[in-house]
């Protein structure tokens, strides 16, 4: 702990612009888990007071984000992070029930879209329900899907490339009228926008710890009371049966503490970020030849997403990092199966200007300054590659 | 992850830009696939004395197409049409899997140009 201070400062020089990715832990979380690791390493399970101690310290975490969140403790579920979460939530409501149609809408994370795709594969029957160009989902397409045989349907609560924010409340309300499960991916939005489960009316959410300064490899489901559900992972029964495995105590503490941190100043912190995010729009607008992916206002705080005609992205992220900046882009060059992010195909951008997306994320890390250094060395990179290109402007 | 040699090309690309005057050129790539490429020659007595080409791609579309047209300058034509991409990708130590239709490219696009100088040379 004593190089914590020490390897921060180091890390500063670079400047870091990747936070929808993962972030940096928050020193006092660490602290807390530390604690945990070394003092209440014993198994929730366990009958003796290490078990218990344990899994005392498990149930106020519990308490804590359900408070946080609005939700009730039992509702709470915890999993290994977001893809558990979003398996969980679609697996367990699909193998469940009767009715066998499932509604996701086009731009969902992986884990939602490579989940429904399977589903599919195995006989349900699933519709991906379209977004228009600036990323919204079109809900009145969504409502016409919906028939007597519509089990589930799944929309992110705010989307991690473009930051579009989309109308949960609204659809929550069709779904409660019509009778429909609804399960939304909060991944991105928790700690950044007020969240209040049972206000919001969704059935099932997904919640990921790394997202807000919280550790890897943890996070939750949220079911509301009520709504039946089966298992994805069987084994010793832990969770109410709903998820078996030994309790990430450490993780489910480090989790609640991240919550609880970013809770404290939450509005202050996104309205600075949002003010930073402004100043990045503004000015990489001044780039000949640039867009803004996503809408102007409907849009998570610290999220930029640009598309440059003529570069590709995985060479500007690249440029960048040598700058020290480190983003991520959508082009088909950076992924795995070569494809353009299926986020900038479903909001219809052209794939030349797909190629040269490049998001920024921020944190509550970065400053001012960063950001104007960010602004510096962009347009130069962004010539650099031009210049280099064989598509001209 | 890119070899130390790929970083290094895609850092310090060589021949990038065009020629003015040029006596071939070969464009290849679509933007579908990401990656477009247009290689500018300038030959003389049957040799290439000078290679450009424009890159619209990533880190090793960049670093292929800077790496494959070194390999070819002062060479003979019928020399430059051997050139293979396995050539090019040991050359930077190897590319991943996924990025070796970025060397492929790279040798095609130089090949295209020089079926392009001699077509031109048959009228």
């Amino acid at each position: 702990m004593q190089n914590y201070e020490e390897r921060k400062c180091m890390q500063l020089k670079k400047i870091y612009l990747d936070n929808a990715a993962t972030t940096q832990v928050d020193e006092r979380v660490l602290e807390e888990m530390q604690r945990v690791f070394l003092e209440n390493y014993g198994n929730a399970s366990s009958l003796h007071s290490f078990g218990q101690n344990a899994l005392e310290e498990m149930e106020k975490s519990r308490e804590k984000i359900a408070r946080i969140l609005g939700a009730k403790p039992k509702e709470i579920y915890f999993t290994s992070g977001g893809t558990e979460s979003n398996n969980a939530a679609i697996k367990g409501i699909m193998n469940l029930n009767e009715k066998n149609k499932l509604i996701v809408s086009s731009i969902e994370h992986p884990s939602i879209i490579k989940t429904a795709e399977y589903l599919k594969e195995k006989g349900k029957k699933v519709f991906f329900a379209q977004v228009n160009e600036k990323g919204i989902i079109k809900i009145d397409e969504l409502e016409k899907q919906i028939d007597s045989n519509t089990s589930l349907i799944s929309v992110m609560h705010s989307n991690n490339e473009i930051g579009s924010i989309q109308p949960i409340k609204e659809i929550a309300e069709m779904c409660e009228t019509k009778k429909v499960l609804f399960h939304s991916d909060i991944v991105q939005s928790t700690a950044k926008i007020k969240i209040d489960l049972n206000k919001l009316n969704l059935n099932l959410a997904s919640v990921s710890g790394h997202k807000f300064y919280g550790p890897k490899g943890v996070g939750l489901l949220f079911v509301k009371e009520g709504t039946k559900i089966e298992p994805l992972i069987h084994g010793g029964g832990q969770e109410k049966k709903i998820r078996s495995g030994t309790e990430n105590i450490p993780g489910i503490v480090g989790l609640a503490k991240a919550l609880e941190l970013t809770e404290e100043n939450r509005e202050q912190e996104m309205n600075r970020q949002e003010k930073l995010r402004d100043k990045l729009i503004k000015g990489l607008n001044e780039i000949k030849k640039s867009k803004l992916n996503g809408h102007e206002t409907k849009r998570l705080a610290n999220n930029v997403n640009f598309s440059f005609f003529g570069v590709e992205g995985e060479a500007l992220i690249t440029l960048l990092d040598f700058e020290g900046i480190q983003a991520s882009t959508g082009s088909a060059c950076s992924s795995k199966n070569l494809k353009i992010s299926h986020v900038l195909e479903a909001i219809g951008l052209d794939h030349i200007w797909a190629h040269g997306s490049l998001r920024l994320s921020l944190g509550k890390n970065n400053t001012e300054k960063e950001i104007d250094y960010t602004l510096e060395k962009i347009p130069l990179v962004v010539e650099k590659l031009r210049k280099m290109s064989s598509v001209k402007i | 992850m890119y070899s130390k040699k790929v970083m290094e090309e895609f850092k310090n690309p060589k021949n990038i830009g065009k020629i003015e005057d040029p006596d071939a050129v070969g464009e290849v790539g679509n933007p579908i696939c990401g990656d477009m490429m247009k290689v500018y020659l300038k030959i003389k007595d049957n040799k290439i004395i000078d290679v450009k080409v424009e890159t619209f791609g990533c880190v090793s579309a960049i670093a292929t197409s800077s790496k494959a047209t070194e390999m070819v300058k002062g060479k003979t034509l019928e020399d430059a049409m051997k050139l293979t991409e396995k050539e090019v990708a040991d050359e930077l130590d190897g590319l991943p899997p996924i990025k070796f239709h970025c060397s492929v490219l790279a040798v095609k696009g130089i090949k295209k140009a020089i079926e392009n100088y001699r077509e031109k040379q048959k009228k």
